[in-house]
């Protein structure tokens, strides 16, 4: 298992979304190209060879944006495993719904945009 | 994956689903699709006239921005023969609406539409943070709803127009719909989706997104790059819309047409007329002109009670009890400038910052 690969994302929050994220709209990311299939984020001396693993998808990437990024009020991103209804996803400028959403499976260099519709008109 | 090629041309990659149909098209084609289906919306409802005087409610958010957009391309496409305007209500919040307004002032030379911007300062002599100073956050939403009603009627009075569109879209309008039901409010159900209203001495509004979901108004908006505001109210918390606004998108997310069913549903309610009946008639406010369905409009009722320092006055039947015990409003009480209806008020010119 090559552990030591990683892949780099840019990622985008817009919408009122920034406001979660230092109310920063752009930020470069570098995650493990593998990972864990529970989506923990946290490698720790427990993890071992036997546990099971998958290439680094959206939904993994969800989770990292949460555990590392995100400053404040988990709730207003994610809810039940996914974006909170409301949240827009983007990868490469195509709606995810097109792409497999969540399972989507990243490459380096992608861009996942984030934007939030429940900010007012 | 492999990517997908758009239904509508079988050419370009697909790079949306639509939430109404599940189509996936691409770009170019969802920027037809969208900005016709406004305009049958437009045609359909005969909202327009060659020669209107329209303006936009123009907030500097994704929904007005996008309207202010479609609207210049439909009027030159089709030949509308509109003469458009922004206009801007400056609610005196800081740090929110100062800010959203400097996106107003951009999207005013990028559209190359005169702006109007009238303050709440300007007309009742209280901001909005001025107002929260005194009544606190719970009934805030109230007043600003109340002022900004007829202070839109008053902007569009002084440009001198026939018609404020605005840029409710599908989701606020079910939104609207689930809170009406909520609360009961059978007489508003029945008015809550009409398309367009029209009073006798009111000026004309209507909603041309009525049927466009807003995720393809964030995304028009993103894949046109336009410039909007996108900050919440530092002083929204209406907590009921919110929950209803939550429980919507949860059901939108399990089933998309969940949007235009329930706006389906609201048109099928068939107000009775006993409900009608009960439905105050329409006069003039005593002291400021404007339209009411009491001897005071509901803003200067609003207005007495900040003025009188008993701000929650018009918010309670108790309270405004205990006003009317302490005497009639005083003498020298600050008052909102009589309102002219649109007919009677000649057509003269009025100062607006010209692009
Ligand atoms: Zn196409
Ligand atoms: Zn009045």
């Amino acid at each position: 298992m090559s552990t030591t690969s990683t892949i780099k994302l840019k990622v985008e929050f817009s919408g009122g979304l920034e406001l979660l994220f230092s109310n920063q709209r752009s930020h470069r990311i570098e995650i493990p190209a593998v990972v864990p299939s529970d989506n923990s984020t946290i490698i720790d001396a427990t993890s071992k060879a036997g546990d099971k693993t998958k290439s680094a998808d959206v939904t993994y990437l969800m989770y990292h944006l949460r555990d590392h990024l995100l400053k404040e009020r988990v709730e207003l991103f994610m809810e039940a495993g996914t974006v909170r209804p409301g949240i827009l996803v983007l990868i490469n400028d195509t709606d995810w719904e097109l792409e497999g959403e969540g399972e989507y499976v990243l490459k380096d260099g992608d861009e996942i945009v984030f934007i939030s519709t429940l900010h007012g008109g | 994956m492999p990517p997908r090629t758009c239904g509508l041309c079988n050419n370009a990659r697909a790079m949306l689903k639509r939430p109404k149909t599940g189509q996936q098209i691409c770009r170019d084609c969802f920027f037809y699709v969208f900005e016709t289906e406004v305009h049958n919306t437009i045609t359909e409802a005969k909202l327009f006239k060659p020669g209107d005087k329209v303006a936009i409610g123009a907030s500097g958010g994704k929904d007005s921005t996008v309207l202010a957009h479609v609207m210049k391309a439909l009027n030159e496409r089709y030949q509308y023969g509109l003469d458009l305007f922004l206009l801007s209500i400056d609610e005196g919040i800081t740090g929110y609406r100062d800010d959203s307004l400097e996106t107003v002032k951009r999207n005013q030379q990028q559209y190359d539409m005169p702006l109007k911007i009238l303050s709440y300062d300007e007309l009742y002599g209280w901001t909005m943070d001025a107002i929260v100073e005194q009544v606190g956050k719970k009934n805030n939403c109230t007043f600003c709803g109340v002022f900004r009603r007829q202070a839109l009627d008053r902007g569009a009075a002084s440009l001198g127009v026939d018609h404020i569109v605005t840029g409710h879209n599908a989701d606020d309008i079910a939104e609207t719909v689930l809170m009406n039901i909520m609360r009961g409010d059978i007489a508003r159900l029945g008015r809550c989706t009409l398309i367009c209203t029209e009073g006798e001495d009111t000026i004309k509004r209507s909603k041309p997104f009525k049927y466009a979901y807003e995720k393809e108004i964030v995304m028009y908006a993103y894949f046109k790059k336009l410039d909007y505001f996108s900050t919440e109210c530092i002083y929204s918390p209406d907590a009921y819309r919110g929950h209803a606004r939550v429980f919507l998108k949860d059901l939108e997310a399990a089933r998309p047409s969940a949007i235009i069913d329930i706006i389906h549903s609201g048109e099928a309610f068939e107000v009775s007329e006993e409900v009608k009946a009960t439905q105050k008639v329409q006069q003039t406010c005593k002291r400021c002109g404007y339209m009411s369905s009491n001897d005071l409009c509901k803003a200067c009722t609003l207005l007495e009670g900040l003025e009188r320092g008993v701000a929650n006055s018009a918010i309670t039947d108790r309270a405004r009890k205990k006003l009317d015990a302490e005497g009639p409003a005083p003498e020298n009480l600050r008052t909102i400038p009589f309102y002219h209806a649109p007919s009677a008020t000649p057509n003269i010119a009025i100062a607006i910052n010209t692009p």
